[in-house]
């Protein structure tokens, strides 16, 4: 176990300069996340097209795994259908808990993989899963269409 | 600083060997404890203390006639007078045992609390720990009366002339802590519990902070309510004390219903027993009160002053080893502090900062400290906390600089 497992370079990359960050304003569809234990906040707005992700920003406060995890995920849904989605979300889960696993991330992954060295920190999985956690929020809020109820809230305790 | 002539030197190495759990290693590092605020190390006296009960003492307390139950019952009301003598409490009826602070203060609440009103007006301040906060505002739903929170400045100290000019007879309760966990500080209390005495309140101290690092006078101190963990004493989790003025405490409800609380008990109508057996339901922590009678005497052996003054010390070294650090931010400046050190380091997370400290064998709280009053006041969203004990040495905070420094490479 290292610590340059957990803090990659593209990791460390995408804390300093996070890709997506901000608001979409109009969208279609949003939802906030939050870690009571750490502090860490995030907002996602998205943009749908039929159930494909057309845009997606994320904007919040958290630690560096929280905040290149949220970075990462924009860019990996970005132009996904939702069936896609879900098989990123479920081996994101399966890496981030692969606890005392040496096993490669599954290549489906791309550059997501670079959050494997977080099994190795159990006490960090929630900052990792949270921007996902909220994304199934956001979509799952807008399926339900229930346009006037305010965005959807997430929590990971 | 010149061992030699430094009057009754406090021999740090002497005592961390009296706590096995120091000499463990964390990912292959010498551990550097640094949250003895969350929970103290325990030493082997209270380790051995809690053992020897399990293998020749335990029962049940006060229901066997038989010799056994009779030895835990006596270890256990032994526990209880030594609580006693260590708050100098006038009675052991005022010595009543809990799970921890917060069951202490919960307790508070839900009995003595019953007597609130709307217009009445409970005091706290802006330092307090979520378990003195939410109690208070479960109460102020249940009974229609107004919490009101006296204000901090920016060196995490408390105003004061604010909190005076917020008591008035409508105040039927001040609760405070005397040190901050967040931060540090250590309040006025004596001011504070003369002041709200004044008009006609009772007051509530919250020692879980205090205890471990000052001598404690119950009488001395004038107020109506201390409540402490055992855990933050070197003592065992899961027990806590709540001492109350025996002539509050007899006027309060009792509170859980159960065993050991009643004399009598039929469908008709129950009676309930005498002060302090009345509050305390059920079999209680009897191992964990053993231990923390042993955890009691363990630390006025060494002496509390003595602990204090090295602590003391260790403060002023660390915080400024901490400030020679670029972008280092201490939150919590005031003026007197116990050895608490909380801290920020720009471009850094306190999260990610307490798994590179953890990755470097040091041990410290990241989080907002179950208070985010505070935390929202210093604009913060959580700090890293060091906090020290008496078995805290000089290494222990050359391994947190060195390993901030670990920190600052990471993040570049």
């Amino acid at each position: 176990m290292d610590l340059k497992d957990l803090y990659r370079d593209v990791i460390l990359d995408h804390n300093k300069q996070p890709r997506n960050f901000g608001r979409l304003e109009p969208c279609d569809t949003s939802a906030d996340g939050n870690n009571p234990l750490c502090g860490d906040r995030l907002t996602l707005t998205l943009r749908l097209e039929g159930d494909r992700v057309t845009d997606i920003r994320f904007e919040g406060k958290g630690c560096a795994i929280s905040t290149a995890s949220a970075s990462l995920m924009t860019e990996a849904v970005k132009g996904k259908d939702e069936a896609t989605i879900t098989r990123l979300r479920d081996l994101i889960h399966e890496t981030l808990t692969a606890h005392g696993e040496a096993t490669l991330p599954p290549a489906e992954l791309g550059k997501l993989a670079a959050l494997a060295g977080v099994r190795d920190y159990p006490a960090r999985v929630k900052c990792a899963s949270l921007c996902w956690h909220t994304l199934g929020a956001a979509l799952e809020h807008h399926a339900q269409r229930h346009a006037d109820n305010g965005p959807a809230t997430v929590s990971t305790e | 600083m010149n061992a030699a002539i430094t009057p009754l030197a406090y021999d740090v190495a002497r005592v961390r060997a009296d706590f096995p759990i120091l000499a463990t290693t964390v990912r292959g590092k010498r551990l550097a404890f640094l949250d003895t605020a969350a929970s103290a190390q325990r030493p082997l006296a209270v380790i051995e203390a809690v053992n020897r009960y399990e293998r020749s003492s335990h029962a049940n307390v006060h229901r066997g006639v038989y010799e056994l139950s009779q030895k835990a019952t006596d270890a256990f009301e032994g526990a209880r007078e030594r609580v006693r003598r260590f708050l100098n409490a006038a009675s052991i009826k005022e010595i009543v045992f809990t799970r921890g602070t917060t069951e202490s203060i919960n307790l508070v609440a839900q009995s003595w609390g019953r007597r609130l009103g709307p217009g009445d007006e409970i005091l706290i301040t802006w330092m307090e720990h979520h378990a003195n906060i939410v109690p208070w505002q479960m109460l102020c739903e249940r009974t229609g009366a107004v919490l009101k929170v006296a204000p901090i400045d920016e060196r995490g100290e408390l105003d004061l002339d604010a909190f005076r000019a917020l008591l008035s007879p409508r105040t039927k309760l001040a609760a405070f802590t005397q040190v901050s966990n967040a931060l540090g500080t250590v309040l006025p209390i004596r001011a504070m519990i003369d002041a709200a005495r004044a008009v006609g309140a009772l007051t509530l101290v919250d020692g879980a902070q205090a205890v471990a690092h000052e001598r404690i006078d119950v009488r001395a101190l004038g107020c109506d309510f201390y409540v402490f963990s055992s855990h933050k004493l070197y003592g065992p989790t899961g027990l806590g004390v709540l001492w109350a003025r025996e002539a509050v405490l007899r006027d309060m409800p009792s509170w859980q219903g159960g065993g050991d609380m009643i004399l009598t008990v039929s469908f008709a109508k129950t009676t309930y027993n005498e002060l302090p057996y009345r509050f305390e339901a059920g079999t209680p922590h009897i191992s964990g009160a053993v231990g923390l009678a042993a955890a009691i005497d363990y630390l006025e052996a060494l002496g509390i002053d003595r602990v204090h003054a090295h602590e003391q010390a260790l403060l002023m070294r660390g915080t400024s080893a901490l400030l020679a650090i670029p972008g280092l931010r201490i939150i919590g400046e005031a003026k007197e502090k116990t050895s608490v050190i909380s801290f920020t380091l720009e471009g850094v997370h306190p999260h990610d900062l307490g798994t590179i400290l953890d990755d470097e064998g040091v041990a410290v709280r990241t989080g907002h400290h179950c208070a985010m009053p505070v935390m929202e006041f210093f604009d913060v969203p959580a700090t890293a906390r060091a906090s020290f004990g008496c078995y805290t040495d000089e290494a222990d905070i050359d391994q947190l600089v060195r390993a901030l420094g670990r920190a600052r490479e990471v993040f570049g």
